[in-house]
């Protein structure tokens, strides 16, 4: 082909296969025939920060905004720093559960299986499992698998939503993830056309749900949970921002409800879903339930009931028609295991077309990581009574979750025990949100600063102590109140230590500013 | 009780417009067909032919290959650490397994189960950084590293960062592309400006083209913010000769355009008078790092490692300011971290066994047959299809497909277009069910106007590859026989005296 042959070809290209369409103002007085280098680049530069797309620049993830960058830069100094900011139980000393590394390890390197010697390394049914596993993985680990993830682990993950819940699940509503984020970035991106369209989102929230929306470009409607009701959900308060929303021409199409919640750990009551659910009914609205702390639950009156088995149970209308996505993950409960990057996401009532698209947007990413699914696999399908691993097994999980809530208690006392801190008890999940009233003089220095007063104080804690937390401007808080987010991470061992450095801290602190 | 419409919120009507349009052919409608046939044959039911053969990705475990040993060792010591204190351990693994192990685990503070930095744990990072300066024999710095679920997630990240709203952004996209870059364009509200490789000239990159693409563009009120190069080409396999890449960065640079560098398959070289240079070789060799704003990537996915399921990758960025780099880290940081058994493999892959160790005589061994084989596979696939009436197909010089240009009946041309498809998709479609053999149609890559193509990769085993060929042949008469013969050969091409560019 000649030059002009290639250029005629490539705009005939550009017309007809639609992969260029062109603007309908092709004469826009703004940039015709001249390359406008304003809109361009900047100081010689394209990638200039003033050039780039503003979602991407408004959006914030506080978990590791300011206060970490701030801690990692100490810690790279030479600082010891204790990362209470981010629910990473193994980088805090959590050891992972045996059963599910012993899978692991055999499906990676499948030449162990093959040793005489196996079964004096391995407990026979990891050998078993793992063997199931590269039976159903078809090239082992290393082959890319279905987009949606590998149909056996999805029908474990379906029968375990079926187990848990008492209703069948559709291994092919069931999609695999490189950690629930994705699942719920995937929804979130179908749910949302523009800035109108609205997602309720729990005010304090996960700021993953708040940067995504932003990305995405929707809104963000705030329902605020009541801290003075141990962080209560309640319907009139959805109901009204709702209406508010709509009063500014928002369209409300998702809710997001995270059980138990985190930064708040608050777990909502059988009843309280049944309202929500009743409410997603009436309003029309796809509910989000955010799950992924299930196991992580630290009272007795509110067990964890999932949104899915109190819809079922409700009947009709609502059993058929609420349109529920309900999320899981591999990085919470017992296991802990946040750097595999395993999630889940289970479809119930959504349209089959909705479910298609987000199938074709998982696909552009191939597929999730195999070692996340495995660990997915492990997760819903554990060793069962009579299984050689499953005395161990019960026991690292038993005594990992009630050493979670024995410190879940030292957490919430300690806050308390602290002048002008008051704290709800941690209920589920990872960790302790205290309220802390600061002196105005606090305020005031931040003010000076340009700071949010939380993160003057999150800032000092961490130069004091080097512990790393997270301020509560960062998941959203009431007006006028302050708080921070910290991990009940910490071991057994070093709480103690934690609480008393917390605690020398917090003192100076309101001396200073008294 | 409220009325209810019966249209759901989430409904094909009131979807995310731009996830509707975004379209991505490696796993579009003929491999759904396939996964349909895929499922009746489990049933037990008659078909034509006893199992699928999936051509259609790059995914070669799934047809044979096996993965590189070391790499699985040390894998299997940071899954389950506990074996390192296991008494026989060292009947179980080479020292330099060990040690690497151990290293890793140390300097990874908990494990693969814990969340790291957003960008990669450091010590992966370093690695990776010291392998890259060895290459290109240039520094790296660890902070020009991250670290990402493969190589997709990277740009994804840059689409986003480049498209603002309602500005008719546009990133220059080689014609034939992988198709990762349409959709994502579509995906993040940007327009593909495309820039037409020249099939005659062994898929050849003209950079007075480039220039006259961008130039359109511009009249027509876009703004070209960047331009993306596949090096090794996918689905071509071209190697760019020094020269393109030097007058690519020239380029960039007088025009600002920030270059998106896809070099994940630059380990498959089939070319013995090819080497691959990096693009950041390239541009310190000419002095422009700082003047070009440059993102490298790659993967453990392809090249003889082939480890597609374990998602692991990095994107290297140079030539951009620390205000830019920092909103790439918030993006990773949104989804905490890649997972570390990815970014471990990336740091190993990047940083194999060295002469002398336990482990390097069987890496070796293991790289050089695959390789050798990749290299045999390509060369018996293409000189098969150039064989085939109709038929040209340009020397896979690298990566692992064959994009060979069909020219077809007029009545096939016909009988697709009754059909609301494309000419190429309806031979992939008969091909599949016919023979049950997998391809994309090169519809789904980008293709001149007026041609068709298919893409296939070489990767079905030595045993079964003699067979594909067999079964394409055969396919390939059936199908021209059945649409009534073969038309004038104005198409067919071989490699004619190019000028070397």
């Amino acid at each position: 082909m000649s030059r002009s042959e290639i250029s005629r070809a490539a705009r005939l290209l550009m017309r007809h296969t639609g992969l260029f369409k062109l603007g309908p103002e092709c004469s826009s007085a703004a940039v015709v025939g001249t390359r406008s280098k304003f809109t361009h680049s900047k100081e010689g530069k394209v990638l200039h920060p003033d050039l780039l797309n503003a979602a991407v620049l408004k959006t914030q993830y506080a978990v590791r905004g300011e206060l970490y960058l701030r801690a990692e830069e100490l810690r790279k100094a030479g600082k010891e720093i204790i990362f209470t900011n981010v629910g990473n139980p193994h980088a805090l000393g959590a050891k992972p559960m045996t059963f599910p590394r012993q899978v692991a390890s055999l499906c990676i390197a499948p030449f162990l299986l093959e040793r005489p010697d196996v079964e004096t390394l391995f407990p026979k049914d990891a050998i078993t499992r793992a063997k199931k596993i590269l039976a159903a993985f078809k090239g082992g680990v290393g082959a890319y698998t279905d987009s949606r993830g590998n149909p056996l682990i999805r029908e474990e993950v379906a029968k375990f939503f079926e187990e848990r819940d008492g209703v069948p699940s559709n291994p092919d509503h069931v999609f695999l993830t490189d950690g629930a984020s994705v699942a719920v970035r995937m929804c979130l991106n179908a749910v949302i056309r523009d800035e109108n369209d609205g997602i309720l989102v729990p005010i304090p929230q996960y700021p993953l749900y708040s940067a995504s929306i932003q990305l995405y470009g929707g809104t963000l409607v705030p329902y605020y949970l009541d801290e003075t009701k141990n962080w209560a959900l309640s319907i009139d308060s959805l109901k009204k921002s709702v209406k508010d929303a709509r009063a500014q021409g928002k369209h409300v199409r998702a809710m997001v409800f995270i059980n138990p919640g985190n930064p708040t750990g608050q777990c909502l009551s059988e009843e309280n879903l049944k309202e929500l659910i009743k409410f997603a009914y009436d309003e029309q609205i796809v509910l989000m339930a955010d799950e992924v702390y299930q196991e992580n639950v630290y009272q007795d009156e509110r067990p964890f009931i999932s949104a899915r088995k109190v819809m079922h149970a409700m009947g009709e209308p609502y059993r058929s028609s609420v349109e529920l996505v309900s999320f899981h993950t591999v990085s919470k409960g017992a296991g802990g295991e946040c750097g595999l990057r395993g999630g889940c996401m289970e479809m119930t009532n959504i349209h089959k077309g909705a479910i298609e698209e987000i199938y074709k947007c998982a696909s552009i990413n191939l597929s999730p990581n195999t070692m996340g699914q495995i660990s997915i696999s492990c997760l819903v399908n554990p060793p069962k009574p009579g299984d050689d691993s499953y005395e161990q097994y019960n026991k690292e999980r038993t005594e990992e979750l009630a050493s979670l809530r024995r410190r879940a208690h030292m957490v919430t006392n300690a806050f308390n025990n602290l002048e002008g801190v008051t704290c709800n008890f941690t209920e589920g999940a990872m960790y302790s949100f205290p309220r802390i009233r600061l002196p105005p003089k606090a305020i005031e220095a931040a003010k000076k600063m340009g700071k949010a007063p939380d993160v003057l104080y999150c800032l000092r804690l961490l130069e004091a102590t080097g512990i790393s937390t997270v301020p509560g401007s960062g998941f959203g808080q009431e007006e006028g109140t302050f708080h921070l987010r910290t991990t009940i991470l910490p071991r057994e061992e070093v709480m103690n230590t934690f609480v008393s450095k917390f605690s020398d801290f917090h003192q100076k602190f309101i001396k200073e500013f008294s | 009780m409220t009325t209810k419409t019966t249209k759901s919120v989430l409904s094909l009507e009131s979807i995310n417009s731009n996830v509707i349009e975004a379209e991505y052919a490696v796993r579009g409608e003929i491999v759904q067909i396939a996964q349909k046939l895929a499922k009746e044959l489990e049933m037990g039911a008659t078909l034509p032919f006893q199992k699928l053969v999936w051509c259609n990705i790059g995914n070669p475990q799934i047809l044979g290959q096996k993965p590189v040993t070391y790499f699985r060792q040390v894998l299997s010591l940071c899954e389950y650490p506990e074996l390192l204190s296991v008494p026989e351990v060292e009947k179980l693994f080479p020292t330099d397994v060990l040690s690497r192990a151990r290293q890793l685990l140390e300097q990874i503070p908990g494990g693969v189960g814990a969340y790291s930095e957003s960008a990669g744990a450091f010590v992966v990072r370093k690695l990776v950084a010291e392998a890259i300066a060895r290459r290109d024999r240039h520094p790296c710095n660890p902070e020009e590293i991250y670290m990402t679920d493969g190589a997709s997630p990277a740009v994804h990240y840059m689409m986003d960062l480049l498209i603002r709203d309602g500005r008719n952004d546009a990133v220059m996209v080689p014609i034939p592309q992988y198709p990762l870059y349409s959709a994502t364009l579509t995906l993040y509200g940007g327009k593909l400006v495309p820039y037409m490789l020249n099939e005659s000239c062994g898929w050849s990159l003209d950079v007075q083209h480039l220039r006259q693409q961008l130039h359109t563009a511009r009249e027509q009120g876009l703004c070209v913010r960047g331009m993306v190069v596949i090096n090794p080409g996918n689905p071509t396999g071209q190697c760019l000769s020094l020269q393109n890449q030097e007058d690519i960065l020239v380029f960039c640079k007088e025009e600002s355009l920030v270059l998106i560098a896809d070099e994940v398959y630059q380990a498959n070289i089939y070319d013995d008078k090819k080497e691959f240079f990096s693009f950041k070789k390239v541009v310190c060799d000419m002095g422009l790092l700082n003047e070009v704003p440059l993102v490298s990537l790659h993967s453990i996915s392809k090249g003889f490692v082939g480890e597609c399921g374990r998602r692991g990758g990095y994107m290297a960025v140079t030539g951009f300011p620390e205000s830019v780099t920092e909103q790439i880290l918030k993006l990773a940081s949104i989804n905490l971290c890649p997972n570390i058994s990815g970014q471990i493999c990336c740091a190993l892959m990047m940083n194999p066994p060295q002469e002398g160790e336990p482990s390097f005589e069987l890496y070796e061994k293991e790289k050089n047959v695959i390789l050798g084989s990749l290299k045999r596979r390509a060369e018996l696939l293409v000189s098969a299809l150039n064989k085939l009436e109709g038929v040209s197909c340009n020397a896979a010089e690298g990566a692992l497909y064959a994009f060979p240009r069909i020219t077809l009946p007029q009545k096939a041309i016909d009988v697709a277009k009754s059909l609301g498809k494309s000419p190429d998709w309806l031979y992939c479609r008969d091909l599949l069910q016919q023979y049950g053999i997998v391809v994309v149609p090169g519809s789904g890559f980008g293709q001149a106007d007026g041609t068709f193509h298919f893409r296939t990769t070489f990767l079905p085993s030595e045993t079964d590859i003699g067979l594909v060929v067999d079964n394409l042949t055969s396919f390939h008469t059936k199908f021209m026989v059945q649409y009534g013969g073969i038309r004038n050969t104005n198409g067919t091409h071989h490699l004619n005296g190019c000028s070397d560019s």
